[in-house]
């Protein structure tokens, strides 16, 4: 095979598409496992922040999972807090700085098994805040054990013969349920299996956004992530296995938008 | 059928050409190999390498066809490409069998 010289920029006249990642980002590297969805996600709320022209103005509140190491890469005020509260935290924050986007970062793990509740009562209460729950339906972080969303016949650690709704009960669909409740102004589902629904879920951020900076309420912004890791598959399989196990279960697109109504044009995505 | 039997003399006369608009730079030494790029790329330009980088993973290398998509950017989970369109795309016989 002709193989192409790529350890360097071309001789030839081109000009460069968009940078390797958002300035918000103070690194490349990062010790997250080959084939994360993790890191794709952040990078596209990264690039969603800078587009918005929110990086001045933005505090991220971390729970606990893998994401979590990015706090020492992203250029952003960030808190750590404790498991699943990142709802609680955020809604503090944005109470004594209301004209700051405030943004939470959970997994699923995070936000329906640890802190449900949290982010129930942020939602019932219309707190005008931005939380992201990367779900890869396991506690990734630790191993991959199964987690609220987990769905029926997941392998996961604790579940080596798969999710048995008998015995471990039905997985949580929580977006459908904040979708539900009259706090929350917006609520979608994105994923990063391929390159189509990484733009499309690029989109959707930018609402995620825009909803609670207008004051309108709450928004639940959940993005599907590959963790091949908990999930024993090779790295390179683990887009086609999460879109034939959680994709089957958690359909993508906007499950809730009260501004839709407003201005039709953006109801198109 | 007749039309078929008509028409292909026709297309294998006329000479194959490979049409590249772009290209990437790939940071090899960050990849963790996950492969995720490689079904990314539309004109399937992209496999991986036999050899691995200082961490030994494989990384993905680039064939002639690159369109200048940014599909494999927007996949990649360790920001390992950068791509760049050219002014004027490379047109050249496949010689491919
Ligand atoms: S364990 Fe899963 S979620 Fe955590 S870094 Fe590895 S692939 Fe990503
Ligand atoms: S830019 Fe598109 S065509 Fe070029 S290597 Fe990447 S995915 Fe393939």
């Amino acid at each position: 095979m002709n193989v192409i010289d790529t350890a360097r920029p071309p001789e030839r006249a081109a000009s460069r598409t968009a940078t390797f990642k958002p300035s918000l980002l103070l690194s490349e590297h990062h010790h997250l496992c080959p084939g994360c969805g993790e890191p794709v996600a952040i990078r596209l709320i990264l690039e969603v922040i800078q587009e918005l022209e929110l990086t001045q103005n933005n505090i991220c509140i971390l729970g606990h999972g893998c994401y979590g190491s990015f706090i020492m890469q992203m250029d952003v005020d960030s808190t750590l807090c404790l498991h699943g509260r990142g709802p609680a935290v955020a809604t503090g924050m944005k109470r004594i700085r209301p004209q700051t986007a405030i943004w939470t970062l959970q997994g699923d793990g995070d936000m329906t098994s640890e802190g449900l509740a949290e982010i129930m009562h942020a939602a019932a209460r219309g707190e005008n805040v931005t939380c992201f729950m990367l779900n890869n339906g396991v506690f990734g972080d630790t191993g991959g054990q199964m987690t609220a969303s987990s769905v029926i016949g997941q392998r996961t650690k604790n579940t080596l013969e798969g999710r048995d709704a008998a015995y471990h009960g039905n997985p949580i669909k929580l977006a459908e349920i904040v979708a539900s409740m009259d706090g929350a102004a917006y609520v979608a589902r994105g994923s990063v299996h391929n390159a189509a629904s990484i733009n499309a879920t690029r989109k959707l951020i930018r609402k995620a956004f825009q909803r609670p900076m207008e004051g309108q309420g709450l928004a639940l912004m959940e993005i599907l992530t590959m963790c091949p890791t908990g999930w024993f598959v090779p790295p390179g399989e683990g887009a086609e296995y999460m879109m034939e196990s959680l994709g089957k279960v958690y359909g993508l697109g906007e499950l809730k938008d009260v501004a839709a109504a407003a201005s039709p044009e953006d109801a198109g995505v | 059928m007749s039309q078929a039997a008509v028409a292909m003399p026709a297309a294998a006369a006329a000479p194959r050409r490979k049409v590249t608009r772009g290209t990437v730079v790939i940071a090899a030494d960050r990849c963790k190999g996950c492969e995720l790029c490689i079904p990314a790329c539309p004109p399937g330009v992209l496999s991986m390498s036999k050899t691995g980088n200082h961490l030994g993973y494989l990384y993905p290398e680039l064939a002639p066809g690159c369109t200048g998509c940014t599909a494999c950017q927007q996949v990649c989970p360790d920001f390992v490409f950068e791509v760049w369109r050219y002014q004027e795309p490379i047109v050249e016989e496949d010689t491919a069998p």
